[in-house]
């Protein structure tokens, strides 16, 4: 089991919820939560996700993460979740 | 998963934004079964050595830079002080050993290795003394190699004679390199930490394991951020904010650190905290200073500033792991720090006001051009006292001061990379040939009676 967080901020419009997860969809990559909301005008959604399943290495998935945030305007990044439970939980 | 979104998304940001990064993953390794009393036999060894322990360094970091979403922006090596190596040998230089650490070096990949060192506190051996005089060569035949000359301690007093060759050292250097830039690469240390992975003063000192990992973190723009988005008034709350800050920067340095040393299967040594700038704009130890309200970095006030940020970084570390150690708290290279070269160029930051500051920072004159006529004796001098404010309040100091040949006050020299650029700063007129040219040694300072 292997858990990552990945984080999309961007500005908001139609279908954004839907590339991303078309994205993890074709890579085989379960989501386990979501959440989205608007922090002033841009859209941000945070996605909890298993990484298990999914048949490329960690880079190979950055490096669509990269290609894609170009194409969609987007900013996707895929942090492992340990480091968020190291920087905020003591 | 009991993250909130806006602690994720913090996170993010301190990357995206704040130039977030570990500075550096250190192996420090042991040289010491390299010896040979056959000098090709001993660069044959270290070279072996270097290349067999840090062969999956380089490849460890991008894993780990890729699997956190952190950049890992160095990976180096420190070894033992080549002098103590290097003193079987009975050769009259030891440059071929610089040559062997760089070749090594980089043939795994790392950006640089440190260690082509002499710790000569209470006095020089003969292998010392020649490892001393090679550095000129040394750092004008290879791209990597580090060097530091430890000269004092609060034990030993200030060994003066070293001093005195150290001057002459970094002048001869000054004159064979392009731009004194040879000069980046040497530092001279007073009470030097053993463990330290930030060059150039790095070594693996002689009470460490065989081979262990140290972490270097630095996040000057995430400390300066935090400052201004916080609603910080006094310079108590200011403290917290700082404290908090380098608590959450330097969990990730022990994670990583930790993380690092299971896949290498080499011990975790330590971390080291510190703030160290880069010339990028929002890295820069001086805007923090400034964010606490000062105009300009190097006016009134700004030891005091420097002394509440040092303390609260090394504070807030303390809590976040428990193998602090190295430098830890925060540096001040001029021309690696946007904000100080900026105060450098409009002549509020000035050399003396960086001395005083060197009485409370993680370091000492870190990085500071000077005129190319700068004589060799007045070199001397500023070490000397840099390094007298060291042994006398039992902290390391060093200094990195770079002669540039041919160019005076007014002028600038751009090292490039994360060594950045920086203008010549002026030095003292007078002289102190007469008091440097006594040699021998200053006293080790009584311990009690502190004033």
């Amino acid at each position: 089991m292997s858990h990552s967080v990945i984080t999309v901020i961007g500005k908001d419009r139609v279908g954004i919820v839907y590339d991303v997860s078309k994205i993890l969809a074709e890579n085989q990559i379960n989501i386990l939560n979501i959440s989205q909301q608007l922090m002033d005008d841009f859209f941000t959604m945070i996605i909890l996700v298993d990484t298990a399943q999914c048949p490329k290495s960690r880079q190979e998935m950055l490096d669509v993460f990269a290609a894609e945030s170009q194409k969609l305007a987007l900013d996707i990044r895929m942090q492992n979740e340990e480091i968020f439970q190291a920087m905020h939980r003591i | 998963m009991s993250i909130q979104s806006n602690e994720i998304l913090e996170t993010v940001k301190m990357v995206a934004d704040q130039n977030f990064d570990v500075r550096t993953i250190t192996i420090g390794i042991d040289l010491h079964d390299c010896i040979s009393s056959d000098i090709n036999e001993l660069n044959q060894n270290i070279y072996n050595k270097i290349t067999t322990v840090g062969k999956d360094l380089v490849a460890t970091a991008k894993h780990l830079s890729a699997k956190y979403g952190v950049p890992i922006v160095n990976q180096r090596i420190s070894v033992t002080p080549i002098a103590q190596i290097a003193a079987a040998t009975k050769a009259g230089s030891y440059v071929s050993i610089a040559q062997t650490l760089d070749k090594a070096a980089k043939a795994i990949g790392v950006s640089f290795i440190g260690g082509f060192s002499a710790l000569v506190q209470k006095g020089m051996s003969p292998a010392d003394e020649i490892l001393i005089r090679s550095i000129p060569e040394a750092m004008k035949t290879t791209d990597i190699v580090c060097s530091s000359i430890n000269i004092g301690s609060t034990r030993a007093g200030i060994n003066m004679d070293a001093v005195k060759l150290a001057g002459e050292t970094i002048k001869r250097t000054a004159e064979i390199t392009p731009e004194g830039f040879g000069c980046a690469k040497i530092v001279v240390f007073c009470n030097a930490v053993e463990d330290n992975p930030f060059m150039a003063g790095a070594f693996h000192g002689s009470g460490e394991a065989d081979a262990v990992i140290n972490v270097g973190v630095s996040g000057p723009g995430v400390v300066k951020a935090a400052l201004e988005n916080s609603n910080a008034a006094t310079l108590t709350e200011v403290a917290e904010v700082v404290k908090k800050t380098a608590f959450k920067i330097t969990r990730v340095g022990e994670l990583i650190g930790h993380e690092a040393s299971k896949i290498l299967n080499i011990p975790f040594g330590i971390l080291d905290l510190s703030l160290a700038p880069t010339p990028a704009v929002g890295d820069s130890v001086a805007r923090i200073l400034e964010a606490m309200g000062l105009s300009v970095c190097g006016t009134h006030g700004t030891t005091a500033a420097l002394a509440l940020l040092n303390d609260a970084v090394k504070k807030g570390g303390m809590m976040a792991s428990s193998a602090v150690g190295g430098l830890s708290g925060a540096f001040i290279p001029v021309s690696e720090d946007e904000g100080m070269i900026a105060a450098a160029e409009a002549g509020i930051l000035t050399l003396d006001k960086l001395e005083a500051m060197t009485a409370v920072c993680s370091v000492g004159l870190d990085m500071i051009a000077v005129p190319g006529d700068t004589p060799a004796h007045t070199i001397s001098g500023i070490i000397a006292d840099e390094a007298a404010i060291g042994m006398i309040n039992s902290k390391t100091t060093a200094v990195r001061i770079i002669p540039v040949t041919g160019k005076t006050v007014g002028e600038s020299v751009e090292f490039g990379g994360l060594l950045g650029y920086a203008p010549i700063m002026p030095v003292k007129e007078g002289s102190c040939e007469v008091f440097v040219n006594r040699g021998g040694r200053i006293p080790a300072p009584v311990q009690s009676m502190k004033n």
